[in-house]
Parts: structure tokens; sequence; C-alpha cells
């Protein structure tokens, strides 16, 4: 179903909304976007469609876990990312779905730069997003992160949200 | 003579000089003595159950191809045309009974075997008798339950006895499954900016879990205020050659026979059966320690098998002084019930793996380690002593025992090879 022109542009302004607020380190803001269902997950380089069981993703976080990742983020003690890297998200090729009434899947490509230590990284990939509105506000059912990459070499670590 | 370690047993004073984790020639010396002469995991034996199976594997730096050959051998061939060296297989994985060279087209068997090549009314009739012209295969390639090793030096010792006192550790990691273990997919591929020893170090290191993983036991801690009462206490021990194991009580759930609070009551009960198999198979004293006593075990040079929260099992590689290759396994019980896995893999995923809540922190510890290594010239000492006032066979889990087994190890076999090469200079 095709997406009207007013709600394309709601979903691209979430959209960056959702990225700037993860830039600026607003992390329990990012978790708030989610609802009490809300997951996020990242499956392992080439198996974007992997059985979690079979399969170790990288991340498979349910709605507490999200929210436990954003607050360990913030610790001080959250050593790799203390002080904070300097990250900068840029979502392209953005497209939209309706499945049904209630839901909207956006999908588009991401690049993830992230900078600690004079060392720049590099992440590559599309991130799926599967939207509700609720009490006429948009929140995020899933986000599903797909990296294309060979392999997380050179960047070691997945320490942000991507 | 240059020293790398010393060693002071009188003075309970270990120190490793930090030339070790920066030093080019230190690097060459490894790869020599080392990486072509040590007991090496390639991979496990359900990575290539059928036969066609095959998986790349990069292991002490070469190209190689972990095939289950149609005769039912399982072989590790390197991945180089015996033509003009082109890699000859080209996909991660897969199936076949034939890889072909895209190159010139010359084809082998899934055992190496040269079965055609296009032109070959331009090469003698006797081509290949001397089977030079076969895609070879690594010498040596032995297993231990499961666990396959290849070693480049057709001369070394045969694994089981390298392994010496690691097995019995492997051991208890395998019999928590009548059925024996298993990889999962998705095996992480990732890297640190940092030398290969301090991974290894790190892995067998307890000493660091409470400051560096604070945040993960904040975690653990609020999904059950019980845990906060578990002590890591536990034993260091040296399994011999340069091998060396903590074991230590868990404070979390382990999905072999013991239950945690976040789990549900349907786990509770099956986890009581499952120690209570575990006590008929293995009697009471053996039980409790596969169920509730978590492993980090260090084989050397470069396997890590951790029996923790989750299994799982690590090699890595240099690739310079200050960068080193990781390949992370999961390995699980085959058969394992859904909702045990599922359990299993939210405790990998929490803790373990470049995406968890510790894992990134501890590249991090290592990556800080080698940035200040930069001050090696006026600061030279590592110091790894904790421990050595109680004496080597009385020391804790969270004592250093363990590394200095493993730099033991290494000395004795760098310090020779230093040695060496000043006598021909």
């Amino acid at each position: 179903m095709i997406v009207k022109s007013d709600l394309k542009h709601e979903v691209i302004d979430f959209l960056y909304h959702e990225a700037k607020l993860l830039d600026q380190w607003k992390l329990q803001e990012w978790a708030n976007l989610f609802s009490e269902n809300g997951t996020y997950i990242i499956p392992p380089i080439g198996e974007p469609e992997a059985n979690p069981l079979t399969s170790m993703f990288y991340i498979y976080d349910d709605r507490a876990r999200l929210e436990e990742r954003a607050k360990r983020l913030l610790k001080k003690e959250a050593h790799v990312e203390y002080p904070h890297s300097t990250t900068l998200r840029n979502y392209h090729n953005i497209m939209l779905n309706r499945a049904d009434d209630h839901t909207i899947h956006a999908e588009c490509n991401f690049t993830t730069y992230r900078t600690k230590r004079e060392v720049v990284d590099t992440f590559l990939g599309t991130a799926s997003f599967s939207l509700k509105e609720i009490d006429n506000q948009l929140m995020i059912e899933q986000k599903k992160v797909v990296l294309q990459l060979d392999s997380l070499r050179p960047q070691g670590k997945i320490s942000l949200i991507l | 003579m240059r020293e790398i370690v010393k060693d002071d047993i009188e003075k309970n004073e270990f120190l490793v000089h930090r030339s070790v984790f920066t030093d080019k020639e230190i690097l060459a010396h490894e790869r020599a003595e080392i990486f072509n002469k040590c007991w090496l995991f390639i991979g496990h034996e359900t990575e290539v159950s059928k036969p066609g199976d095959y998986k790349r594997k990069k292991v002490g730096g070469r190209n190689l191809l972990l095939v289950h050959s149609h005769d039912g051998e399982i072989r590790a061939l390197y991945n180089t045309c015996p033509h003009r060296g082109a890699l000859v297989c080209r996909e991660n994985e897969g199936n076949s009974r034939v890889f072909r060279c895209f190159y010139h087209a010359w084809s082998f068997k899934n055992d190496g075997k040269l079965t055609g090549m296009p032109g070959r009314d331009g090469f003698p009739e006797d081509f290949n008798d001397c089977a030079s012209k076969d895609m070879k295969a690594v010498q040596r390639i032995e297993s231990y339950r499961g666990f396959i090793f290849v070693n480049f030096d057709v001369n070394a010792m045969s694994l089981d006895e390298y392994l010496a006192g690691a097995k019995e550790y492997i051991d208890l990691a395998v019999d928590q499954s009548e059925l024996g273990l298993e990889v999962l997919g998705g095996i992480q591929q990732y890297s640190v900016r940092a030398n290969w020893k301090l991974l290894a170090e790190n892995s067998v290191d307890l000493y660091h879990g409470m400051p560096t993983h604070k945040t993960y036991f904040d975690i653990k801690h609020a999904q059950d205020p019980e845990i906060r009462k578990v002590k890591l206490e536990g034993k260091g021990k040296d399994l011999g050659n340069g091998h060396a194991v903590m074991e230590y009580v868990a404070p979390w759930g382990r999905p072999v026979a013991q239950w945690t609070a976040i789990w549900s009551e349907e786990l509770k009960q099956d986890m009581e059966e499952m120690k209570k198999r575990l006590v008929e198979r293995f009697g009471e004293d053996r039980a409790e320690r596969i169920a509730s006593y978590n492993r980090n075990i260090i084989i050397f040079p470069n396997l890590v098998i951790n029996d923790i929260m989750a299994i799982t099992a690590r090699t890595f590689y240099p690739v310079s002084p200050g960068y080193l290759e990781v390949s992370g396994y999961s390995l699980a019980p085959v058969g394992e019930k859904d909702n045990h896995r599922l359990a299993r893999n939210n405790n990998f995923l929490e803790f373990l793996g470049p995406g968890g809540f510790a894992t990134p922190d501890d590249n991090e510890a290592l990556e800080l380690c080698q940035e200040a290594y930069t001050n090696n010239y006026e600061v030279e000492w590592n110091d790894i002593s904790k421990g050595m006032v109680r004496g080597e066979d009385h020391v804790l889990a969270t004592d250093e025992l363990q590394m200095r087994s493993f730099w033991r190890q290494y000395n004795k076999i760098i310090s020779s090879a230093l040695m060496e090469k000043e006598a021909t200079f």
C-alpha cells in the first residue's frame, strides 16, 4: 500500500529524529521511542533471516534489554564508550510501505561513522523499522539492523547503538 | 642476553617485558616458533558434518579449506592452486564434490586430487603422477572431542599429548551434553587493535571481572539481588604446555543445570532434572562441577574455551604486533530444547561478543594497554605477580597463575629463539 505524502514526511522526520538522538547520546530518549514490546536486533553478518535459536545474533534485545543497553552506555563504567565517541549517522534511500492500518515498514540504507582516539570506523548496512501509531505518536515495534559488511574488521565491536 | 620474562619465586615477582607487545622481530619469532609449531584450533566437527561440507578458515596466517571429503576424512587443504597459486575456493562455506580454480579452470576433488584441466594434451602423460599438482593438505590434523586442530610442524607431538591437562577441562564442557556439542551459525569475526597475547591474558583473568565489567554485574544484580552474595571464588591451575584454567563459582544461570531467578519455573524443573541426570552419569562431585562452576580455559597459544554463562570458543591471530583478528564461536548441546537454547543465547548475547555488555569493554582495555605501550622505552615491565605469595599450588581464581603459565611456556619458546639468534651473530 502506498504511503501518503504527509505521512511519509512524518515518518522520515521520525527516522531522522531517531538518528539524531543517538548522535546526541540521548539514549534514554531513544529507548522511549520503542513501544512496550519493542525489539532491537542485529542478525549475524550475511544471514539477515537467521534463526536466533540456531545462529548467534550480535544483538537480540527485547524492550527491557534495549533499555539496559541505553542506560549502560550512559555510565562512566561503560569503558568502551567513556569518554563518549563522536558519531554521525546518515539515513539514505528511505522506502516506506504500509502493511496494514496500524503498521508502517520503513527501510533505509545507513552509514554510521564513529570516531574515538583518532580512529574512524564506518558501519554500513540497512535498517528496517516497523512503526506503529499509538495515541497519534509513532512508536518503534522493531528496529532491525542488517550489517552490509564482510566481518566486524577493523571495527572490532558494536559498542554503539546502530 | 635479552630478557623478556623475570620469574622471581623468592621475591614473589613475575614481570613481562612490554617490548613483546610491540616488537616486529618478536612477532617474527612467534610466527616461526609458536604459530608454525603449536597445535592451532581450526574448527569443530559439526561445522562440516556431511560429506562435501566445507568452510574456509584462516589459521596461523594461512588460507585453509576445512573439508569433509567424500572418502569420509576431514582435511585441511591449503586453499591455493598448485598451478599458479590463486585462491581456489572463494565461497566462505558450502557443500561440493569439486573445487575449481577459475584462473585456468583446474579442477580438484574434495580430497584435493587434481581431476582435470583444459588442454591436457599440452602436459606430459605422467603429469601429476607424483601428486604434486594436487591441492596440498596440512599433514597434521587431529581432533579431541569434536575440536579439530592443525599443526604445520610434521614432527610435532600428538594433539593428545600436547593438550595435556587441558583435556580434563574440555571433557567437563563436552560432558554437559549426552549428544555432544555443536557450533551455532553466525561465527563472530571481529578484531582488536591490540597485541594477541593481551587477549590470551584477558580471557583467563578473573581479577579484571568486577572493575572492567561493573555495568554487566549491575544488570545481573538488578535481575536477581541474590547474585550479589555470590563471590567469584575458585582456583587457578596450570595444565601443562602453557595451558591453564580458572574454575570458579557461577553467580549467573548456566543452562547446563543451574537455574537463575529471571528464568521460568518450567526451566527450574528442567534444570533440576538435568542435574539429577548428571549425578547419575558422573556422581555428585563431578555433576556439581559441570552444572555450577565456570571454567575459562586457555589452550596455548591462541584458543580460549570459556564454559561460563554459555560456551564460547575464540581463536585469534596477530596480523601485526598491534592488531589481532578473532573468530568467536558459540557452542551448545546437540538437541537442546528451544527454551533452553533461548536462555543460553540470551546469556551469551548479554555478556559476550562484539555487541554484548562486556566484550567491548575488554577490547577497550586491551586497546588502551596497546596505546600506552608508546611509553615502553621508559616504563618497561608488566606485573603479573598476583597470588605468588600464596604459593603456586594455592592460588585463587582471581590470582594470575593462569597468565603466568602462559608466559612461562611463551618465555621458554621465545627466549631460546632469541638465544639462537644471538649465537649466530
